[in-house]
Formats: structure tokens, C-alpha cells, sequence
């Protein structure tokens, strides 16, 4: 029933579908970023507590989801690496990392903005963002030991079992806010705790980041795929054709 | 619209600072992202085809360096 998934666990033909979907992915995810952003900004009523300030959850809140989500699909990755024997799955591991690291970094960054004039504080130890903290840690670390291995089998194994290792963090993280007495305040959009004409723009901006995570992973997926593979045939022929050879050149 | 004019909403409620603060690191950060991706790209591309360019000279050069000793 799987059977028609197997092709694509061979790297040349992830290649061709990275390439394939990237600029449909980019198209997708610009369009809804320019809308959510726009009726985000300027149509969506003020808040009646936090006034205006509230505006920074049009990027904080997408930012901080897909910093979850880039992690959870590291860690099927490394589940899929570990039982299957699946080399391209550690490829991805290292090649969507870094969004990781960038999107938690916006999350972070924007939180403690938003959490200034809201809170008094750019930031307080409090159980949800210190567990966000732990997560951009991890990302740092799952690249810093891959790339502190010499061999290449044990440095994907060893990164394999560090990003299932931690993937505990992540229902830390998501439930936080309501094991703990936090400062940071509970869930908006999946509790209905936001009225709809300030939670559609939301949602068209967390889809539309989403499009962006999957416009730069499929990038640097096909990138570090040729990185690897660049003296396997299938990757000079491809490239042959693009380079006029030294034959036509000079042989005319 | 929320706003009555343009400075009002670059204002955002006496929030401007912190709002804005927050867009433009996003942004930095996103386009970076994009950009470093990218170069990445075109920077394997030439890698690639200059390896191949430099093997095909490589056999051009011992062929003709075959057919001088015949």
C-alpha cells in the first residue's frame, strides 16, 4: 500500500520533487504572508487589554509553531533514519536545522518584544520560554555534534538519537502554559479564545509561513543532496548539461 | 482599516517600537535565511560544473597527450 513511496527515498528523485515544489511553495507562502500581514495589521480590531501591542502575535505565534513543527518532522526523520535505514532522512535532519534555529530565534525574539511593554520584561524565567529556549539549544546542538564527527554513519546515528532524545521537550513546551503558572499567557487559537476577524489573518499567516518552511527546506534539501552526491553520475549528467564543454568550445 | 492615517499606524497606539522592532527582526532573520540558501545554491552549481570542467580537461589533455606518442 506504501510501495509508491519508496521512489522518493532514493535521493535523485527527492531531488527532482524538492525542485519540482520550491517555487510553488514560495509562490503560496508570499501571497498568504502578504494578506495575513496586511489584514493583520491593519484591518484586525485592537485588542481591549493589550491595544495595538497585540499585532506582534501575527508573527510570534506562527514563528513559534513551526519552530515545533520543523522539530517534530526532524524527529520522524530520525525515526524513519533509525528503523528503515533511510540515509536521506538524515540529510533532512541537517538540512531543515537551521529554519529551525530561525524560527525559534524569531519566537524568542518577538516574545520578549511583545513581552516588554506587556509584562515589564524582555524575559522571565517562566516555564514556557525557557522551554523554547531549551528547543533553539537543541537545534544548536543536533547541527554542532553532526558536524563534530569525522565518519558520517556515526554522526548520523549519534544525531538520529539526539533529536528523538529531544522530542520530549516539545509536549513541555505545548503544555507549559497550563502545567505551570505562567506568565506567558494560554493557548489562543486552538482554545476559541480569539474572535474571527483577528483569528483569520492568523491563520492565513501560520499557513503562510508554513508554505515558507517548506519553500526553504525543500532548498537546502536539495542542496545538501548535491553536496553528497556530487560525484554520482546522476548528478554530473544534470549538471553537464548546463556547462558548455570544452569540446564545443574549442573543437568548433 | 483600524487606523486614521499613516502615522497612526506607524504609531500603533504608542506600541510603534516594539511592534516594528519585531517585524524588522523577522524579516532580517527570514530573508537571511532565504538569501544564505540561495547563494548556497548557485555556489554548489558552480562548484559542480567547474569539477566537471576541470576532469574534462584533465582526459583532453592526456588524450592529446596519447596521440603525440603514436
Amino acid at each position: 500500500m506504501w510501495k509508491w513511496l519508496h521512489p522518493f527515498a532514493k535521493s535523485e528523485r527527492c531531488y527532482q520533487l524538492c525542485h519540482q515544489l520550491a517555487p510553488w511553495f514560495g509562490l503560496l507562502g508570499l501571497v498568504l504572508i502578504v494578506i495575513g500581514t496586511i489584514w493583520g495589521m491593519a484591518y484586525a480590531p485592537m485588542d481591549y487589554q493589550q491595544g495595538n501591542s497585540f499585532r506582534i502575535i501575527y508573527i510570534h505565534v506562527p514563528a513559534a509553531m513551526l519552530s515545533m513543527g520543523i522539530y517534530l518532522s526532524m524527529a520522524i526523520a530520525a525515526f524513519v533514519a533509525m528503523v528503515w535505514q533511510i540515509k536521506l532522512s538524515e540529510t533532512y535532519i541537517i538540512a531543515v536545522a537551521p529554519v529551525g534555529i530561525a524560527f525559534t530565534m524569531v519566537a524568542l525574539f518577538t516574545g520578549a518584544v511583545w513581552g516588554k511593554p506587556m509584562w515589564g520584561a524582555w524575559w522571565v524565567w517562566d516555564a514556557r520560554l525557557t522551554s523554547e529556549l531549551i528547543l533553539l539549544f537543541l537545534y544548536i546542538g543536533i547541527l554542532s555534534l553532526y558536524n563534530a564527527f569525522e565518519d558520517s554513519a556515526a554522526a548520523g546515528k549519534a544525531t538520529c538519537i539526539l533529536t528523538l532524545v529531544g522530542s520530549v521537550n516539545l509536549p513541555i513546551i505545548h503544555y507549559s502554559v497550563e502545567w505551570w503558572n505562567t506568565l506567558h499567557q494560554g493557548a489562543t487559537l486552538t482554545k476559541g479564545a480569539i474572535t474571527m476577524d483577528m483569528g483569520i489573518p492568523l491563520v492565513i499567516n501560520i499557513f503562510g509561513f508554513g508554505f515558507f518552511v517548506a519553500y526553504v527546506s525543500c532548498i537546502r534539501m536539495a542542496n545538501e543532496i548535491v553536496e553528497r552526491e556530487k560525484h554520482r553520475p546522476w548528478v554530473r549528467d544534470m549538471f553537464s548539461h548546463t556547462t558548455p564543454s570544452i569540446n564545443q568550445t574549442k573543437g568548433a | 482599516m483600524q487606523f486614521e492615517s499613516f502615522a497612526d499606524f506607524i504609531d500603533m497606539g504608542g506600541y510603534g517600537f516594539y511592534v516594528w522592532l519585531a517585524f524588522a527582526f523577522t524579516l532580517i532573520v527570514y530573508v537571511g535565511l532565504m538569501v544564505m540558501s540561495l547563494r548556497r545554491q548557485k555556489q554548489l552549481q558552480k562548484e559542480v560544473t567547474t569539477m566537471l570542467d576541470r576532469e574534462q580537461r584533465i582526459k583532453q589533455a592526456k588524450q592529446a597527450g596519447a596521440s603525440d606518442l603514436l
